[in-house]
C-alpha cells in the first residue's frame, strides 16, 4: 500500500468503509460524537441552566439591583440574600444576573461581529486571485499583532463620550465594545474561510456548479461556504468566551460600561477592594464568569471533536 | 540562518509602520482634543494652550501629523506627560524593566510546566493523568487573570499572610535578603501569568505530540533500539515544539493584556498599569506612547518566535 | 540455504477498532534463512507489512497486539520479550527500511547525526568514529561526496538517495536479517532498479538475510531466492522462485502471476489484461474457510468451510489449497 506506514492501516481502511456504509447525515453524526464527551455534554446543561437562569432570573427573584440598604452592607450569604450584599446593601443575587444579560449580550454581539467580518473577508480572500487575497492576509497578519487590551483601551479612552452622546451611556459604551472586540478577532475565521475556498476552489463540484452556469455568488454561498461551517462555529463559540472574558476585564480595570450597570467584571472591581472583609462580594461573580467560561470552553472543545473528527486509535 | 533573519526583519518593519499607521489612524479618528483636558488645568494659560497647539501642529493635516509623529517617535522624542511632568521617554523606561521582568519570568515558568506535562499527557493519551491534565488546562484558561490574582491574594496574603501582594521596588534591604523579598512579593504575580499561560500551552504541546508520535521518522527511531524515553525526548519533543512555538508567539498580544490586569491587582509599577493611570488621568502623549511600545513589543517577540522556529527547524534556514 | 534464522510459527497480530477487531495477521508461518533473499507478496492490505512490523514488535500497542503465535530469532522468542531486550534486537540484529523515504527521516537531525546515533547506541563508539562509520556507510551505498553530504538534512537529498540513507543507516551495526518493506515502491521507476541492485550488493557485502516485500511480482522475480505469498492476513503459497512462477498451485498465485502486464504476450494475443475479480475480504469478520474462496474460480464448497491448512505438495513448495 502505498503511503506512510500507521500501525493501524488496516483498521483504518476498514473503518472508513463501514463509516462510509451507514446513513450519512452530517448533523445526527455531529451529534453523536459530540455526545462521546462528557464533559462538553454536562458543560452544555450548565451554561443553559446559567442562560435560563439570567433570562428569568429578574422576573423570578424579585430584589431591585440598586435599592440602597445601609443597614444591610457587606452581608455574607444568608435566606434573604442567597449570595450576600455589597458595600451598599444591594442583593448580589439580582445584581449578578442582571449583569450576565449584558456579559452574554456582549459575548454574542461581539462573536457575530467577528464571525460577519472574517467570513466575509476570508471569502473575498479566498475567491479573488492576484494580490486582493495576499494583501488581505497581511492584514490579517498585523492585526493579529496589535495587543488586544491595549487597543480596546485605547479606543474606550478615545471614543467613549462622543458614543455616550450619541447612544446613552450604556448602548454607547456596547457598542463600542463589541465592535472592538469583534474587530479583533475576525482573523483566524477569516484565515478559516479563506482556506476552505483555496482548498475547495479547483475541486470538481465547483468546477460542475460553475459549468452549470452557477454565478459566483450562489457558488460561494452554496457549495463552498458550508463547509467551512464546521471549523467557524469552533471559533465562534471561543470567540464568546474570550469577549465575556475581554468585557469583564475591561470593566474590572474600571473602564467598561457605567459604574452603575453591575456586570460580572464591574461586581469585581467595587468588591476588590473588600477582599478581606467580604470575600463573598468577590467570589460569586468571579465563579460566575468562570463557569460560564469554562463551559463554554468545554463546548468549543466537543464541538470541535464532533464537527472535525481526528482519533488517536 | 542570516539570510532567514534579514528576511524576517525585512517583514517586521512594514508590520511596525502597519501598527504605527492604525494607532495613529485610531487617535486622529478621535472626536475631542486630546489636549482638551488642559483647557480645564487652571495652570495653563490659553496662550500656551495655542503655542502648543501650533507646536505639535494639531491643526496640520493628518498624514503631515503622522509623518511628523512617526519621526518624533523614531528619534526618541516621545513627548512630555504633564500628569508626571517627566518626558514620556523616561517615564517607560523607568517602568519598562518590572513589566518584562514578570512577562519573562511568567513565560518561563509557563514553559517549565507546560512541555513535561503536555509530553507526558501526550504519551499516555486517555489516562488518567492525560484526563487530569486536560481539565486542569481548561480550567486554567478559564479562569480570568484577574479573578485568579485576587483568589491568590484572598489565599496566600490575606489568609496565610505569607506573602505580600504590594509590589515595592524600594526594598529597604541587602543581599539574599532582597532577592527573596523580591521573589516573594513577585512571586504571585508570575504564578498568576505563569499558570494561566502554561494552560493553554500545555494543551498545545499534547496536541502537537500527538500528531509527530504517529508520523514515520518516529518508528524509524524506534526500529533503531533506541529506547521509547530517547525516542520522545530527542526525535519528538524538538519537532514536536516547532508549531507550539508559533502558537505561544500568536498568543503575545493577550499575554500583555493579562500583564496589564496583573499589574494592576498587585499594584505593580510596570507599563501595564501606566497606561491605565494615564488612560484615568486623560494623559495622551502617555497613552499613545505606551500602546505603541506595546504593539512594538509583539512584533519583538514574534521576531524572537521566528529566530526559535528557524533554529528549531532546519528546513526553514537550509533552503 | 542456511540454517533458519527467523521462524514465524503461527502469528496472529490483531488490531481493536470501534468497529470491532481487525485480523490483519491470522495465522502466519514464515521462515528466513541465513543468507537467502525472501519475498513477500500479495495487494495492498494482506497483512505483509504488519508481519514485518510484528517481527520488531513495532506495532502501536493500544489498538494493536500480538495474540498468539512465537517469532523465534535464532530459536529465542521474541513476541515475550520486554522492550529492552528489543531494543537490543532492533537495528543490531534485524534492521527494517521502510517504504516512504521522504518520511522516513527526522527532518531536524542531519542524516549524519541519525545514523551515527544508532551506531553509538549498539556498538558503543565515540563520536568521532561513530561519524567515520557513517560517512563510511554513505560511500558504502554509493552517496556521492559523503563527508560533505553526512551534515546534510534531508531535505536535502532525493527520494533515491533519502532511500539510500535510509539502508545505509539500517545496515549500520551489521545485522543478520534486513527486512525492507516496500523499499521501492515510492520511488521512480529508474530509482528503484539502483536501489534493488543496491540491495543486492549489501546482502552480498554483509552475507546477510533479506525479507523483501512488495506487492509486485516482477520485483521478487529478479530478487528472491524464495517467495512467500500472502493473502488477506494468511499465508496461502510458499516456493522457491522459479517453481513459482513456472507453476503455481494457489488460484491466488497463478492469478497475481497473469495479471502482470507483459508486452510480449498482450501484443501477440491481443488480450485485455487480466484481473482477479472480487475484492479483498473484510478483515474484521473473515469469512470461515479458505479466504479466497470467494473469488476463485475453482471453489467447492469444502472450501468455504475450513481453512486449507500449509501443507508441503513438493520440496519446498507448501500450499494451503484444498487443489
Amino acid at each position: 500500500m502505498v503511503g506512510s506506514i500507521p500501525a493501524s492501516l488496516t483498521a483504518e481502511a476498514v473503518a472508513a468503509r463501514r463509516r462510509r456504509a451507514r446513513t450519512f447525515s452530517p448533523w445526527l453524526e455531529a451529534w453523536r460524537r459530540f455526545r462521546r464527551h462528557p464533559l462538553a455534554v454536562v458543560s452544555g446543561a450548565i451554561l443553559l441552566a446559567i442562560v435560563l437562569a439570567i433570562l428569568l432570573g429578574p422576573w423570578l427573584w424579585g430584589h431591585p439591583i440598586n435599592a440602597i440598604d445601609f443597614t444591610a452592607r457587606l452581608q455574607s450569604p444568608s435566606w434573604q440574600h442567597p449570595l450576600g450584599t455589597d458595600d451598599l446593601g444591594q442583593d448580589l443575587l439580582a445584581r449578578l444576573l442582571y449583569g450576565g444579560r449584558i456579559s452574554l449580550a456582549v459575548g454574542l454581539a461581539a462573536m457575530v461581529v467577528a464571525i460577519l467580518f472574517g467570513t466575509i473577508i476570508g471569502a473575498v480572500a479566498g475567491i479573488s486571485r492576484g494580490w486582493v487575497g495576499s494583501a488581505l492576509m497581511w492584514l490579517a497578519d498585523l492585526f493579529l499583532s496589535l495587543p488586544q487590551l491595549p487597543l480596546l483601551l485605547l479606543v474606550i479612552y478615545l471614543f467613549r463620550d462622543s458614543l455616550k452622546n450619541a447612544f446613552g451611556p450604556e448602548g454607547g459604551v456596547f457598542i463600542l465594545i463589541v465592535i472592538v472586540i469583534g474587530g479583533l478577532r475576525w482573523m483566524p475565521v477569516a484565515r478559516l474561510v479563506r482556506a476552505q475556498f483555496l482548498s475547495l476552489r479547483e475541486k470538481e463540484f465547483v468546477e460542475a456548479a460553475r459549468a452549470l452556469g452557477a454565478s459566483r455568488t450562489r457558488l460561494v454561498i452554496r457549495h463552498i461556504l458550508p463547509n467551512a461551517l464546521g471549523p467557524v462555529i469552533v471559533a465562534g463559540t471561543i470567540d464568546v468566551a474570550a469577549a465575556i472574558i475581554a468585557e469583564s476585564t475591561l470593566s474590572f480595570l474600571g473602564l467598561g460600561f457605567p459604574p452603575d450597570i453591575p456586570t460580572w467584571g464591574r461586581v469585581l472591581f467595587d468588591a476588590k477592594d473588600y477582599l478581606d472583609i467580604a470575600p463573598h462580594w468577590a467570589l460569586f461573580p468571579g465563579a460566575a464568569i468562570f463557569l460560564t467560561v469554562l463551559s463554554i470552553n468545554f463546548i468549543g472543545d466537543g464541538l470541535r471533536d464532533a464537527l472535525d473528527p481526528r482519533k488517536v486509535m | 540562518m542570516g539570510q532567514y533573519l534579514v528576511r524576517r526583519l525585512l517583514i517586521a518593519i512594514p508590520s511596525l509602520l502597519g501598527i504605527s499607521i492604525v494607532l495613529f489612524a485610531v487617535l486622529a479618528l478621535a472626536p475631542g482634543d486630546p489636549f482638551e483636558e488642559l483647557a480645564t488645568n487652571p495652570a495653563i494659560p490659553p496662550e500656551v494652550r495655542a503655542a502648543l497647539r501650533t507646536k505639535f501642529g494639531l491643526d496640520d493635516p493628518v498624514p503631515v501629523r503622522y509623518v511628523r509623529w512617526l519621526a518624533a517617535m523614531a528619534q526618541g522624542d516621545w513627548g512630555f506627560s504633564f500628569v508626571s511632568r517627566m518626558n514620556v521617554d523616561t517615564l517607560i523606561l523607568q517602568r519598562l524593566p518590572t513589566t518584562l521582568f514578570v512577562i519573562g519570568a511568567s513565560q518561563v515558568l509557563a514553559l517549565l510546566i507546560a512541555i513535561p506535562v503536555g509530553v507526558y499527557a501526550a504519551t499516555r493519551p486517555y489516562s488518567l493523568f492525560d484526563q487530569l491534565a486536560n481539565t486542569l488546562a481548561f480550567i486554567g484558561f478559564s479562569l480570568p487573570t484577574f479573578f485568579t490574582g485576587l483568589l491568590l491574594i484572598l489565599v496566600f496574603s490575606i489568609y496565610l499572610d505569607w506573602l505580600p501582594f504590594i509590589y515595592r521596588t524600594d526594598i529597604s534591604a541587602t543581599g539574599w535578603r532582597w532577592y527573596w523579598e523580591h521573589l516573594r512579593q513577585a512571586l504571585m504575580p508570575i504564578a498568576v501569568l505563569g499558570l494561566f499561560q502554561a494552560a493553554s500551552v500545555t494543551r498545545y504541546v499534547r496536541a502537537s505530540v500527538l500528531d509527530v508520535i504517529r508520523l514515520d521518522y518516529v518508528t524509524t527511531a524506534r526500529a533503531k533500539g533506541l529506547g521509547e524515553r530517547v525516542v520522545i525526548t530527542k526525535h519528538v519533543v524538538r519537532n514536536a515544539l516547532i508549531p507550539v512555538v508559533t502558537l505561544v508567539a500568536l498568543q503575545m498580544p493577550a499575554i500583555f493584556g493579562g500583564a496589564i490586569v496583573t499589574e494592576q491587582i498587585f499594584r505593580i509599577p510596570g507599563i501595564g498599569s501606566l497606561l491605565i493611570s494615564s488612560i484615568l488621568a486623560n494623559d495622551t502623549p502617555v497613552v499613545m506612547a505606551v500602546t505603541f511600545i506595546l504593539a512594538c513589543l509583539v512584533v519583538l517577540f514574534n521576531l524572537i518566535a521566528d529566530i526559535v522556529y528557524g533554529w528549531l527547524d532546519p528546513r526553514i534556514t537550509y533552503r | 540455504m542456511g540454517e533458519p534464522l527467523l521462524e514465524i510459527r503461527g502469528l496472529k497480530t490483531h488490531f481493536a477498532t470501534d468497529d470491532g477487531m481487525v485480523h490483519a495477521v491470522d495465522g502466519v508461518d514464515l521462515t528466513v534463512h541465513a543468507g537467502e533473499t525472501v519475498g513477500v507478496v500479495g495487494e495492498s492490505g494482506c497483512g505483509k507489512t504488519v508481519t514485518a512490523l510484528s517481527v520488531l514488535k513495532l506495532i502501536a500497542m493500544p489498538p494493536g497486539r500480538i495474540v498468539e503465535g512465537q517469532i523465534l530469532w535464532h530459536g529465542r522468542d521474541l513476541v515475550p520479550l520486554g522492550p529492552e531486550a528489543m531494543d537490543g534486537v532492533r537495528a543490531k540484529e534485524i534492521a527494517i527500511v521502510f517504504q516512504e523515504p521522504m518520511t522516513s527521516l527526522n527532518p531536524v537531525y542531519t542524516v549524519g547525526e541519525q545514523i551515527a546515533e544508532t551506531i553509538r547506541r549498539h556498538e558503543g563508539l565515540s563520536r568521532r568514529a561513530a561519524l567515520g562509520n557513517t560517512v563510511d556507510m554513505l560511500r558504502l551505498v554509493q552517496i556521492p561526496n559523503p563527508e560533505r553530504r553526512v551534515h546534510d538534512y534531508p531535505h536535502q537529498f532525493s527520494g533515491g538517495m533519502r532511500q539510500r540513507v535510509m539502508i545505509a543507516m539500517a545496515l549500520s551495526c551489521s545485522p543478520k536479517l534486513l527486512i525492507a518493506d516496500e523499499p521501492t515502491t515510492a520511488l521512480d521507476v529508474t530509482i528503484q532498479a539502483q536501489i534493488l541492485e543496491l540491495i543486492q550488493d549489501m546482502k552480498a557485502r554483509f552475507g546477510m538475510a533479506v525479507m523483501l516485500i512488495t506487492h509486485a511480482m516482477g520485483v521478487v522475480a529478479e530478487t528472491a531466492q524464495r517467495v512467500v505469498v500472502m493473502y488477506a492476513g494468511r499465508v496461502v503459497e510458499e516456493a522457491p522462485v522459479e517453481q513459482l512462477f513456472r507453476q503455481p498451485r494457489h488460484p491466488y498465485t497463478a492469478g497475481l502471476i497473469r495479471s502482470i502486464p507483459r508486452i510480449d504476450t498482450a501484443a501477440a494475443r491481443k488480450t485485455r489484461l487480466e484481473a482477479i475479480g472480487g475484492t479483498v475480504p473484510s478483515l474484521l469478520d473473515p469469512p470461515a474457510g479458505c479466504r479466497f474462496a470467494p473469488r476463485c474460480r475453482f471453489a467447492m464448497a469444502t472450501c468455504r468451510q475450513a481453512v486449507p491448512p500449509l501443507r508441503e505438495v513438493e520440496a519446498g513448495h507448501k500450499v494451503a489449497c484444498v487443489l
